[in-house]
């Protein structure tokens, strides 16, 4: 074990790396410059790796086309509908698992199952779930005298359905990593807290919510960034198409859709670039935000 | 006291509500699987079915190659799983306990390509495998995921965990650098391949878009591809297309079940580091 790096130790780091770094090299350090310079391509013929021409004109697209703008609005729609509700709803019952109850171990164990399965897979369970006349949940809702909702045709609720689906899915991840923040506050502010009399709600704000914001900061910031993401849930759900009247064309959809269905690898390309900015973006507005709200 | 009784009852109350919310698509699946055609569309629903036909298993099976899915899935599983492995051993052995040139600034920029979303890289890589020629081959599905950033990450904090002290011994007492990863560092460092193993099978098992897109014909999908050109194909046959669904959610919640203690722990610990 050297303590200095010398050239010798170098080359054997190099050999160990090696594995690793081919296939990282390769399949992601390559493909993040050369999509950035693809995306500058306007006309190309990728089989034989020929580019003609260069400039903005992919960009210059995307910013004319109606359906990147619909799809970059359905996304903002589903980042603020997913992202506090999961965050509340799962912080609700991290709370409720950090209190002092039997079967613990269990309720945990139930709400993370969603976290493991296929997204594709409970897409299609949730598609029979939402059918307008046999459903389950129509059939729920009609114990409160809701009409059945015509969840997956009727585009004014299939943003709805992919939110209760998205929220559904990733509730149990936010609940464990809740969990461990809650178990690292140390017991004894709650003591000291009781014992100057401070009520459970004062406990809660004072305590809980300031030394828990480190945790809700990272699930947040996870949550945001793959809710921009959302593309498997949409394809599964809708039966291969972005919802009915593109009600849930979302950013990877339009991305794939120009890829895969129209072979503009260059447009798809700008979009993506488009939408790794606008994630970036976000991520460096909520670390700006987080340094000043987040106590650590 | 009595009150301490009444808020227990209601958080009870509250999590057996959320747990039922969290299974009851589940119930709901494996029940539908398992229902004559003409009990699946009923109002009020059945749960149990008059009889339990697995008959529907074998049709959704019949119907669609299932079987040859299946045998894809596992193979992209377990090869992708046990290639991420060796190279995440070999390159977080190099990361905490090599001194090189470089290391931290290589290590940082690693993690720093993390931020960009996989949509990226999609394209160049479709074009990379075209030309190899590996499209619609296992290569395509298996060789691009053996080697993980995050995984490296998480098994290079773990070996730091484990005392300098053992390397030293190890020295003196003349054992190789590659002798003490394989029967030390490793053997020490169970629990955190196994999460790593598990995460990966886990994602690997359930993948889609990449699969979907490298792949053209039927003998090459994996489950998830499969089972949504079935869906296409099935319609609303949903007694066959919640059979072909529970064919792949099972193995997961199963294994899931069995491993959980693992799982959860890397969960938590990837948060903490947040």
């Amino acid at each position: 074990m050297n303590v200095h790096p010398t050239l010798k130790s170098t080359l054997k780091a190099l050999l160990y790396l090696s594995p690793a770094l081919m296939i990282i090299g390769v399949f992601n350090i390559y493909p993040i410059i050369k999509s950035f310079a693809m995306s500058f391509y306007s006309d190309y013929d990728y089989f034989n790796d020929v580019v003609y021409e260069r400039g903005l004109d992919n960009f210059i697209y995307i910013m004319k086309d109606a359906d990147f703008w619909l799809a970059m609005k359905n996304t903002f729609i589903f980042v603020i509908g997913v992202v506090p509700l999961s965050i509340i709803i799962s912080l609700g019952i991290a709370l409720l698992l950090n209190t002092n109850i039997y079967l613990r171990g269990f309720f945990r164990t139930i709400f993370f199952i969603p976290f493991v399965t296929s997204v594709v897979a409970v897409s299609i369970v949730w598609r029979w779930v939402f059918h307008t006349d046999y459903g389950l949940l129509n059939y729920f809702l009609g114990f409160f005298g809701v009409d059945p909702i015509s969840w997956l045709t009727d585009p004014a609720w299939a943003m709805p359905s992919l939110i209760i689906l998205s929220v559904w899915k990733g509730l149990g991840y936010n609940i464990i990593i809740f969990l461990a923040g809650l178990q690292n506050i140390n017991k004894q502010y709650y003591l000291a807290a009781k014992v100057d009399g401070a009520t459970a709600f004062y406990r809660f704000i004072h305590i809980t919510i300031p030394l828990l914001s480190p945790t809700t900061f990272f699930i947040s910031i996870v949550s945001i960034i793959n809710s921009f993401k959302v593309f498997d849930e949409v394809f599964a759900l809708f039966d291969r198409r972005p919802g009915p009247v593109n009600s849930a064309l979302t950013v990877v959809y339009y991305i794939f859709d120009k890829f895969y269905v129209e072979w503009e690898f260059g447009i798809a390309s700008a979009a993506a670039y488009v939408l790794f900015i606008v994630i970036f973006l976000f991520t460096l507005i909520q670390l700006y935000i987080g340094k000043r709200n987040v106590h650590y | 006291m009595n009150k301490g009784a009444l808020s227990k009852g209601f958080i009870y109350t509250l999590l057996i509500a959320g747990s039922l919310l969290m299974l009851l698509p589940f119930l709901w699946m494996i029940s539908t699987s398992l229902k004559p055609a003409n009990e699946v569309m009923m109002l009020p629903p059945k749960w149990i079915p008059s009889e339990i036909l697995w008959e529907n298993y074998r049709e959704a099976w019949n119907i669609a190659p299932f079987g040859r899915y299946l045998l894809n899935s596992i193979i992209v599983t377990v090869l992708s799983t046990v290639g991420e492995l060796i190279t995440t051993i070999l390159a977080a052995y190099a990361f905490s306990r090599i001194q090189f040139y470089g290391r931290d600034i290589l290590f940082s920029f690693l993690l720093g390509t993390m931020m960009v979303p996989g949509e990226v890289l999609l394209i160049p890589n479709f074009v990379t495998l075209s030309n190899l020629g590996w499209i619609d081959h296992y290569e395509a599905l298996i060789i691009p995921w053996i080697a993980s950033i995050f995984a490296i990450f998480l098994l290079r904090q773990y070996f730091l965990s484990i005392p300098k002290e053992l390397t030293y011994a190890a020295k003196i007492d003349g054992c190789s650098d590659f002798r003490f990863l394989w029967s030390i560092m490793v053997p020490l460092a169970k629990p955190a391949l196994i999460t790593i193993a598990l995460l990966k099978a886990i994602g690997s098992w359930n993948a889609f878009l990449w699969p979907l897109i490298v792949t053209n014909s039927k003998d090459m999908r994996t489950l998830p591809v499969g089972l949504t050109s079935f869906s296409t194909e099935a319609g609303t046959i949903y007694e066959l297309l919640m059979a072909g669904s529970t064919m792949i959610i099972l193995p997961m919640i199963i294994l899931y079940l069995f491993l959980q203690k693992y799982i959860i722990e890397g969960i938590s610990r990837s948060g903490i580091k947040g």
